[in-house]
């Protein structure tokens, strides 16, 4: 167990990757220090579903684990400990925000690394985006990369 | 004179094309019910006939003992399991790592979607306008000791689903029939499989598919004038066959989402007229115990109350039937039980909330007509049902008591239908669907022969008459329960060992809520 954790929340996108670089960057300052890369799959267990997808979700909740993991989360782990660091790759299923917090209490992190997501549609107009939520419940310093 | 003739003559020929076509769409609704109704007559006798000496329908009775038995059997667990319930859908006890698996909430909505729909709105007003308010004592009684029924299926559902290699899941009473029996050493456990199978697949063409499209072109004729009802068949086959043959999920989902949104605003409108109605609240529950056991003057008395409580009730929740142990069976537990105390809730919400809510509307908006000096109800013409303001009956007699409180109502009540009638039809395609591949094997082309029959009765559904679908869809939903039961009876002891076992451990502390 290294000294301390930066949880870093990885979507995919342009701005998750810078998220990883900034999170590699103050890992090197800090020497001891585990990089915790998240990702999660947005889902919700009060969702309507039909009996049908219901029939089908574990497969399908396979699938996603097997995708996020090749595509995202498998080479990002890679890449960062090439670069010679400690590194945890986490995939869950869950609210983001939630999720991220979560881990950042249970690996007892110093801060939470997120790329920031533009707000998009009315949901995000209506209850904050994922980054808003985050800051306002984390309970760990969060740094967010535009 | 001879003048006047020939004009006649014109006039009349002129006529005739048009009054021949207006025969022709007449008589082609009129063909399809007429065929219906002498096709299935024979079935509808046989479950409904009386026991002997009596007008009481046996298959009544065969309901309320069962549900009566399962609740002492099993220790009223409706009211023990209750608060246990409400925290299991919480996700209280779910296991944090098993996120993105189907959770007790999910199989709860997805049931409850399957039943919450036209039982809830014209099986309440059918069981109102023949048996009087009282009907409704004996409905929440039904939907009480039906939980217990719930309970005791979605157990057994759970525990003796079928896990495949590629991760789906498949459950339902052909597989606790075939398996549970086989434990217990009990012969005959295939051959009711196959029994229900078959009565499965005729309440998913009835109850599930011909009910829910007759009632929806009812209340589209409400709101647009009378038309042809295979024109509206023909419209809902369409959208149905997209979804279930063409694989369009997006109409499904967003059924999925704008149906429980419905669910919530109509309880809500219900509320909202039972509050301004206030004062009469008292008078109603008064006119609901009165008529559970005197009747009121209505048809058939205090036990024709009873018998339209009862019956819609069960068409309603489902309890005992076995339709409900096949959508519970797809939850994520270790445990068959946590999604049996679930099932609890479903004919509470359904029967004891949404049902009673319907009924106290009805009652309280004043379109049942009373004789004011007697405080009986009126009987109509031919003595069948209660006389009402309008003469309407069944989804129509609601959309009436509703516009009493918000006169735009029949108009938003007539979109809920619609999208109740369409979403309770997915969920019975595939009740239906499960019980036909297990008849006839699964693959492509078996599947698609039954989703071709299935759109092909929405046509027939919303042409024939109310009184004969009502018929068939009863009688086919109650032979399902005739098959159901008998398992459930054989299988019983093993469900009470299962129950004892988890509350046990829940109760010593093994099983532990998982603090998020």
């Amino acid at each position: 167990m290294s000294k301390t954790t930066i949880v870093v929340g990885l979507d995919g996108s342009d701005a998750g990757a810078r998220a990883l670089e900034f999170a590699k960057t103050q890992a090197k300052q800090a020497g001891d220090c585990t990089i915790a890369i998240c990702y999660v799959i947005e889902w919700s267990p009060f969702s309507f579903q039909t009996a049908e997808e219901n029939e089908q979700r574990h497969k399908r909740r396979e699938e996603e684990l097997s995708q996020a993991r090749e595509r995202v989360l498998d080479p990002a782990v890679a890449e960062t400990k090439a670069a010679g660091h400690k590194v945890e790759g986490i995939i869950k299923h869950g609210d983001v925000a939630d999720i991220l917090d979560d881990v950042a209490k249970s690996h007892n992190a110093s801060q939470i690394v997120v790329g920031r997501t533009g707000a998009r549609g009315l949901k995000e107009r209506l209850f904050g985006g994922v980054t808003g939520r985050l800051v306002a419940a984390s309970s760990a310093p969060v740094t967010i990369i535009p | 004179m001879k003048r006047f003739i020939n004009t006649g003559i014109a006039a009349a020929a002129l006529s005739i094309p048009t009054m021949a076509a207006a025969q022709e769409a007449v008589s082609f609704d009129q063909k399809v019910n007429d065929i219906f109704a002498s096709s299935t007559g024979w079935f509808v006798n046989l479950i409904f006939a009386p026991l002997p000496g009596t007008a009481f329908p046996w298959i009544v009775l065969w309901l309320v003992v069962a549900a009566s038995i399962f609740t002492i059997y099993f220790g009223f667990i409706q009211i023990k399991a209750f608060g246990h319930a409400i925290s299991l859908v919480k996700g209280d006890y779910s296991d944090p790592d098993d996120a993105g698996e189907v959770s007790h909430f999910q199989a709860l909505a997805t049931a409850l979607s399957g039943t919450v729909g036209l039982g809830n709105i014209a099986g309440v007003a059918v069981a109102v306008g023949i048996g009087g308010p009282g009907a409704t004592f004996w409905m929440v009684l039904a939907g009480l000791l039906g939980m217990a029924s719930k309970f005791t299926e979605c157990t057994l559902g759970v525990k003796y689903r079928n896990e495949y290699a590629d991760g789906t899941v498949s459950g339902g009473p052909m597989y606790y029939m075939v398996k549970g029996f086989k434990e217990r050493g009990v012969p005959g456990g295939k051959v009711l499989a196959v029994v229900f199978s078959i009565f499965t697949i005729g309440g998913a063409l009835g109850g599930g598919n011909m009910f829910q499209a007759n009632q929806a072109h009812a209340q589209i004729v409400n709101i647009v004038g009378d038309f042809p009802g295979w024109i509206t068949g023909i419209i809902f086959a369409v959208v149905v066959f997209a979804v279930i043959v063409g694989g369009i999920k997006s109409i499904a989902s967003v059924t999925e989402k704008v149906v429980p949104f419905m669910g919530i605003l109509y309880v809500a409108a219900a509320l909202v007229i039972l509050i301004v109605n206030a004062d009469q609240i008292g008078w109603a529950f008064g006119q609901i115990w009165a008529g559970a056991f005197t009747g009121l003057g209505v048809a058939g008395g205090f036990v024709g109350a009873l018998i339209q409580g009862f019956k819609r009730a069960a068409f309603s929740n489902e309890a005992g039937v076995g339709s409900a142990a096949i959508a519970h069976s797809a939850v994520k537990t270790s445990e068959p039980v946590t999604e049996g105390v679930v099932s609890l809730l479903e004919p509470f919400i359904d029967t004891v909330v949404i049902c009673t809510m319907t009924a106290l509307v009805i009652t309280i908006s004043g379109v049942l007509v009373m004789d004011p000096a007697t405080g009986n109800f009126v009987l109509n013409e031919a003595g069948t049902a209660i006389k009402t303001i309008d003469g309407s009956s069944g989804v129509s007699l609601t959309s009436a008591a509703f516009a009493t409180g918000f006169s735009w109502f029949p108009y938003v009540l007539a979109i809920a239908v619609i999208l109740f009638a369409f979403s309770t039809m997915i969920s019975w395609s595939y009740y239906g669907l499960k019980a036909w591949t297990y008849l006839f094997g699964e693959g492509k082309k078996t599947e698609l022969v039954f989703k071709l029959i299935f759109c092909f009765f929405i046509i027939v559904g919303a042409a024939a008459q109310l009184g004969a679908v009502i018929d068939f869809s009863d009688a086919m939903i109650f032979a399902m329960a005739v098959a159901n039961i008998s398992a459930l009876y054989v299988l019983m002891p093993i469900v009470r060992r299962e129950m004892n076992s988890y509350f046990d451990r829940l109760k010593s502390g093994e099983i532990k809520k998982h603090v998020h």
